[in-house]
């Protein structure tokens, strides 16, 4: 329990961390809100209307202050360049990043376990080999350069789907899963592969063990010694690696998002930092920031509960 | 064991194509839909007084009017007003209300509600102008429950423009967030970064929409647009490159008409050496508009020797095409002449998301090397390019397309005069400023006409900076649907558009 307490406390102070860098930010990066907003038609008295309006009259240490203040009240300031509130902005714009990340840790886990365990299983045959060497290179693909390769090949090539045709859940249900399915896999693939090696590795570590030996020598089959035993002590490292693969899967969405032109919270961020939109900014990267925190936190406590002796 | 291990293979594959491929089926659209691309989203305010982006003026054409509108022509034709009439010093404007225009909440127009917006334009009360123009606003006055009228402090017979300003519900005068007008269709919702719904108005006092639904599809990415018209995602796209435009099937009519604006490397009058007019026309004298033209757009575009361009019909002076023909040995002479006989060094900061700008700006190195003058060429971000170039003014030269928010001749010449707020290239001339003047008080057509005529030659011999063209706008229509048509300003009208 203290230990867990230790971790939620430290998640905070990270979190903490992270808003007052993101305000200092603002401060230091050139360019105006309040001139972005007016344009080309901006006038000095303007400008100071359009700043009080926006807030920005306000030292940085007092509008932090208020923003913290906001958030116990759960209001995140309203978007400078939509003028709606920031929480209905991100309402709209978190199911299709949250469906994103979803769908690719799906595939993630389709992909990647039963090759990983044929390979295994198949160890030193020539279709072995053949998932070695494709696995290798996919590892090493950046996502946005899988997703590049992928639009290419499955858009502009077999025409499977229109690159940048994103249709909303609420339109078409049956085309935004189906245009949704070639980012997550541009997401999916370099992780899968990772996996896919880490299973691997394991399974064919844990054969040489002398359970196994001694699982055979009980009378078992190979197929109850595989998936009664092996497969569940030489999961636990994948599982681990999941868990991290999850706070990459955020950052790798926000890439992926611009390279399929997505209308999700990585497409807001962007162009809300375009447009010195802060409170939109800061809203998404604090909720980008929780979600790795959270997984980071849930990852150290399952730590716990599989393996009490850690401290 | 390879039963099973075959079991596997087949599984995975199954159920890897069952998610790619599900929902290959037609994608059938509703009859009455057109989806429009537009590269950005309207991120200035929806408000159509506060509006200027240039994008977002194009879209709430269509949900907004004013007492009178454009029409592709450019003559300005009465809309929520049934007619106008001006008095013969041009400082009183009265305006007859049409009967029965509806709002798209279903209130019907009254005089109060036009009292209300054009207050708000001329900040009546508060002070401060909203719209810049209205500066010259004394009071606006309700006749009777149909007719209202807009003194003016001084004569100004070209004030009609400014009257297409929008007419808004007088208790939705901020109209940022719920955007209700009186035009062919009505606002219906938006999606960040997503999308714009508009809907046909039924009450629409005049030609009513014939297309139902209009989707206005933010793109961002200028390298899909082509595999989202061909893959139908969208039916429409305006400002297309030659090259995309070259790209598209049979299924797709191009439109070509020009952006109207007029794009030029504006030079910062303020700073050495352009504050030396020879230098100006030295730079004049190094450029090959055709030969920009050429590589920017595959030889289309129009050339523009002022601060006007060809849409504006009777101000439009091709004639001071030709006040400098390419001809590297009088610009050197020139520039020895200013006392620069090895030439200098010069930076042109250029907005990164404009790609013509970008390519022009290299052939503009170029051509000034002839002439033995160094430009560096600094890319910088649109909101960057506000701060510092605009608003800052704080840069040596850049390459932007300067457009018109009215189709007044104004718009396009009252940033040089000297004490303009949007006078950004610091430009000073006491003769411009004189005859600028001298136009806008007044009241006969001829002398006016002359007089901005009289100021563009003043911009064009003097070389305020170095206009080039109006660069070439190629629209793209999906042959299922018709009557698109060009405006003289940067509008898209849907209204018009109808499903063959």
């Amino acid at each position: 329990m203290k230990y867990v307490a230790k971790k939620v406390i430290g998640a905070i102070i990270t979190l903490l961390v992270v808003s007052l860098l993101v305000f200092l930010a603002f401060a230091i990066i050139p360019g105006d809100p309040a001139l972005s907003r007016l344009g080309t038609n901006a006038t000095e008295s303007a400008l100071a209307a359009m700043r009080e309006r926006m807030g920005l009259n306000k030292p940085i240490p007092v509008r932090y202050l208020l923003w913290l203040a906001g958030i116990f009240k759960g209001d995140l300031g309203t978007s400078y360049a939509y003028e709606m509130p920031v929480t209905a902005l991100i309402a709209d714009k978190m199911p299709i990043t949250i469906t994103l990340m979803i769908y690719s840790l799906i595939l993630m886990l389709i992909i990647s376990v039963p090759l990983g365990v044929y390979a295994s299983y198949k160890e030193k045959t020539a279709i072995d080999r053949a998932i070695q060497i494709i696995n290798q290179i996919i590892m090493a693909l950046p996502p946005f350069f899988s997703g590049i390769l992928i639009t290419l090949v499955f858009g502009v090539g077999l025409k499977f789907f229109v690159p940048g045709g994103f249709v909303s859940i609420g339109v078409n249900p049956v085309r935004f899963f189906k245009f949704m399915f070639f980012p997550a896999l541009a997401i999916a693939l370099p992780k899968s592969a990772m996996i896919l090696n880490l299973l691997y590795t394991s399974l064919n570590g844990e054969k040489k063990k002398d359970y196994v030996r001694t699982a055979y020598s009980r009378g078992n089959t190979s197929n109850a010694v595989f998936f009664g035993h092996m497969l569940k002590n030489a999961s636990m490292p994948a599982i681990t690696f999941i868990g991290m693969a999850l706070a990459d899967i955020v950052a790798g969405s926000i890439i992926i998002e611009q390279v399929f032109g997505i209308p999700g919270l990585g497409r807001i961020l962007l162009t809300s930092i375009q447009n010195r939109d802060y409170p939109v900014v800061l809203a998404v990267i604090m909720l980008i920031a929780l979600m790795v925190v959270v997984t980071n936190l849930a990852v150290d406590v399952i730590y716990k509960i599989v393996d009490p002796r850690i401290e | 064991m390879r039963k099973f291990g075959k079991k596997l293979l087949v599984m995975l594959l199954v159920s890897t194509l069952a998610i790619a491929l599900c929902g290959c089926a037609g994608d059938k659209v509703g009859d009455s839909l057109i989806t429009i691309g537009i590269p950005q989203d309207l991120d200035d305010s929806l408000d159509p007084h506060v509006a200027e982006g240039a994008g977002t003026r194009e879209v709430l054409f269509n949900v907004f009017e004013g007492l009178v509108k454009p029409d592709s022509n450019g003559d300005l034709i009465p809309a929520v007003a049934s007619a106008y009439n001006i008095n013969e010093d041009g400082t009183v404007y009265t305006f007859k209300l049409r009967e029965g225009v509806k709002f798209h909440n279903g209130a019907t127009v009254t005089v109060q509600d036009v009292k209300a917006s054009l207050d708000k334009c001329a900040g009546t009360g508060s002070g401060e102008p909203l719209v810049a123009a209205f500066s010259d606003v004394k009071e606006i006055n309700i006749v009777d429950d149909s007719t209202i009228e807009v003194v003016l402090n001084s004569s100004n017979t070209d004030f009609l423009p400014n009257m297409t300003a929008a007419i808004l519900p007088a208790d939705h005068l901020d109209a940022s967030t719920e955007l209700i007008g009186t035009g062919p269709y009505k606002y219906v919702s938006r999606s960040p970064q997503e999308n714009i719904v508009l809907q046909a108005f039924d009450d629409y006092w005049g030609e009513k929409a014939k297309i139902k639904d209009v989707v206005f599809k933010i793109i961002p990415n200028g390298d899909t647009y082509v595999m989202n018209l061909e893959g139908g995602s969208i039916d429409m796209m305006a400002r297309l490159s030659t090259t995309q435009a070259a790209q598209l099937s049979d299924n797709f009519d191009i439109y070509e008409g020009t952006m109207n604006l007029v794009q030029g490397l504006y030079l910062n009058n303020k700073v050495e050496p352009f504050n030396d007019p020879k230098v100006r026309q030295a730079l004049n004298y190094a450029v090959d508009v055709q030969e920009i033209m050429d590589f920017v757009s595959d030889g289309k575009g129009t050339e523009t020797g002022s601060s006007m361009f060809p849409a504006f019909g009777k101000y439009y002076m091709p004639e001071l095409n030709d006040t400098y023909t390419k001809d590297v040995e009088k610009a050197k002479q020139l520039l020895s002449e200013a006392g620069y006989p090895n030439g200098f060094e010069f930076t042109i900061t250029v907005p990164s998301n404009y790609q013509q700008h970008i390519d022009t700006a290299q052939v503009l190195k170029e051509q000034f090397k002839e002439i033995g003058v160094t430009a560096n060429i600094n890319l910088i971000e649109w909101d960057s390019w506000l701060s510092d170039v605009y608003m800052g003014r704080n840069f040596e030269s850049t390459v932007i397309g300067l457009d018109a928010s009215t189709l007044s001749a104004r718009a396009m010449l009252e940033r040089f005069t000297s004490d303009s707020g949007k006078n950004f290239t610091n430009y000073s001339n006491a003769e411009y400023d004189k005859t600028y003047a001298a136009a806008v008080a007044s009241t006969d057509d001829d002398i006016q006409t002359q007089n901005y005529k009289k100021c563009e030659q003043i911009l064009a011999e003097d070389a305020a900076n170095v206009y080039i063209q109006d660069l070439p706008n190629m629209v793209a229509v999906n042959k299922k649907f018709g009557g698109y048509e060009f405006y003289p300003l940067y509008v898209m009208d849907i209204s018009k558009m109808y499903i063959k």
